[in-house]
């Protein structure tokens, strides 16, 4: 295939899995936005009112980056993992395997998928924190780097899982036993300051702390951690991800028999 | 002229230890309607899982039009259109979608993929169902779902595993006129199937693949010449005595009314007929007891064994 074709190829993988998440509309896209604005309602402003300042924020302010990264991390995960582990599923997989489609195409049509789905779901999230509270923005091209490298970095994790996912309970274990206890511990709630010591020091090895602290800090100025080691430890773990992710495809783990 | 698809050696060992293929050699020519037959986990679709990337080889080599798979093969792949013996198409997608996006796959522009998937509904009848997903659709009407996705890219090679199991009469022959008329415009087809009164009326030449090994592969004509004997049902319309006996013939008084027949190569029907003729019984209809070549393929399968 020349370059065109793979264009071609790629912007069909892309507007098959837009499709998908637009036609399941209320499966894909409305949950994040209901659960959000609870998120804003208890704590921001009912919890959030009486704690106070936090980072020099008020604490509805200093949420809502961690809030619309969560929801940028779970949106562009699930929406790989189940796209392509239902492809997987009914089989449907193999119309791109006997097809001539280069395996980094296919892996990025089904990435893009899902980071425009995290991009979806952040612009829905963030206008809904709009109506609890004002959004200052510090540096606006590390928000858009920020925002780019994680949804990549989890829709690639969403296919790791979903390559090895045998059932449909597979592709819930990650995100309910990992997914969701890593960002709730990875400082949306609250800052890495608060912590003592020693589990301050453990929070170092969540990857989540990296990602949340550097969105803060591009919408807030403040952050947790060095925002250069954690933009390389983005990027690391992106990498990372994107080859593991090509080598299975090329490879045709628990794809090819 | 190249060989639309060439393999020589093939083997696959599944990581069981189960040899599903024991190095097979194949050739089939450009514009050849191919016949791949043999029973149940003979290795027929091991075989086209190889040559469509979704089977890894132990050994052997495959060229698709001349194009290596070991070097190429997304070169090879583009030759290439399968019909899978299982729906493999996502059910939520409308059919329209299917055919498009398939096409796309293969680097076809949406504009001329839109005309092709126009042009592939209205062959195959699917016109009425584009918007419907492919879940609604009958069974029939998937397999030609189908069948439009494997041509929408334009193959030269054409590979169908057991297209019609599960298709009624009335589609199957529709199916039988549309791949004998893209067959007749230079599309090579490569079909495995279960009905061998359908390789008979379809291919032009066969193998027959049993216990991962090519126990046979000519045309279904010298195949057919080499069978000894044949067995035929004549329905009289006198009483037959069941003592009936015609010097050098194989006669078996089935009923009243029906006699079966063993002709040997070289022995003339007719001389049957004269002789039932001769004693006042005139035969109404005759058939053969099976289908010849499916007796070939036991005989075949037997001697394998």
């Amino acid at each position: 295939m020349n370059r065109y074709e793979q264009y071609i190829a790629f912007m069909t993988i892309l507007r098959k899995e837009i499709r998908r998440y637009l036609r399941i509309w209320s499966q894909t896209l409305l949950p994040s936005a209901i659960t959000m604005s609870l998120y804003y309602v208890i704590f921001g402003n009912l919890i959030g009112s009486r704690i106070g300042t936090m980072g020099g924020y008020s604490y509805m302010e200093f949420v809502v980056p961690g809030l619309i990264m969560m929801a940028i991390v779970t949106n562009s995960y699930a929406n790989v993992v189940a796209s392509f582990f239902g492809a997987k599923f009914n089989n449907s997989v193999e119309e791109l395997l006997v097809s001539p489609i280069p395996a980094y195409i296919i892996l990025c049509g089904y990435v893009a998928g899902g980071v425009s789905r995290g991009l979806l779901v952040a612009i829905i999230v963030t206008a809904v924190s709009l109506f609890f509270t004002q959004l200052p923005i510090h540096n606006p091209l590390l928000v858009i780097l920020v925002v780019a490298m994680t949804s990549i970095l989890f829709s690639l994790l969403g296919f790791v899982n979903a390559v090895y996912a045998n059932t449909f309970d597979d592709i819930n274990i990650v995100p309910t036993f990992v997914l969701t206890p890593l960002t709730y511990l990875g400082g949306v709630f609250y800052s890495l300051d608060l912590l003592p010591d020693f589990w301050a020091a453990v929070s170092q090895i969540n990857p989540l702390v990296y990602v949340v602290s550097a969105f803060r800090y591009g919408m807030l100025g403040v952050s947790d951690v060095n925002i250069t080691f954690a933009l390389a430890m983005i990027f690391f773990c992106v990498v990372l991800a994107y080859g593991y992710s090509l080598h299975l495809l090329r490879t045709g783990k628990r794809l090819r028999t | 002229m190249t060989e639309a698809l060439k393999i020589e050696g093939l083997q696959k060992t599944y990581e069981n230890g189960f040899q599903a293929l024991k190095g097979i050699d194949l050739t089939v020519e450009p514009g050849d309607f191919f016949a791949l037959l043999g029973p149940n986990g003979a290795g027929k679709s091991t075989t086209i899982g190889i040559i469509s990337s979704l089977v890894a080889k132990t050994a052997g080599k495959v060229w698709v039009h001349g194009v290596d798979i070991d070097q190429d093969f997304p070169g090879a792949k583009r030759f290439l259109g399968i019909v899978p013996q299982e729906f493999n198409f996502n059910v939520f997608e409308k059919v329209e979608d299917i055919l498009t996006n398939q096409a796309g796959y293969y680097g076809i522009p949406l504009h001329e993929a839109r005309e092709r998937t126009e042009q592939f509904l209205e062959r195959l009848g699917l016109t009425e169902k584009r918007d419907t997903r492919a879940r609604m659709l009958s069974g029939g009407m998937k397999r030609r779902l189908m069948i439009a996705r494997a041509l929408v890219h334009k193959p030269r090679l054409l590979i169908l595993d057991e297209p019609t199991a599960g298709v009624d009469i009335e589609m199957r022959r529709s199916m039988y006129d549309f791949l004998r008329e893209i067959n007749a415009a230079g599309t090579t087809i490569i079909l495995t199937t279960h009905y061998l009164e359908e390789a008979e009326a379809l291919c032009r030449n066969m193998a027959i693949i049993n216990h991962g090994k090519i126990v046979t592969h000519r045309s279904i004509k010298d195949l057919l010449r080499d069978l000894h004997k044949e067995v035929f049902i004549l329905d009289c319309a006198g009483d037959i005595p069941r003592s009936l006996d015609i010097s050098g013939f194989d006669v078996q008084v089935l009923d009243d009314h029906t006699v079966q027949v063993v002709i040997e190569k070289g022995q003339d029907l007719a001389e049957v007929f004269a002789a039932l003729h001769d004693r006042g019984i005139p035969v109404v209809s005759m058939r053969n007891e099976a289908n010849r070549l499916e007796q070939m393929f036991v005989n075949l399968l037997e001697q394998s064994a």
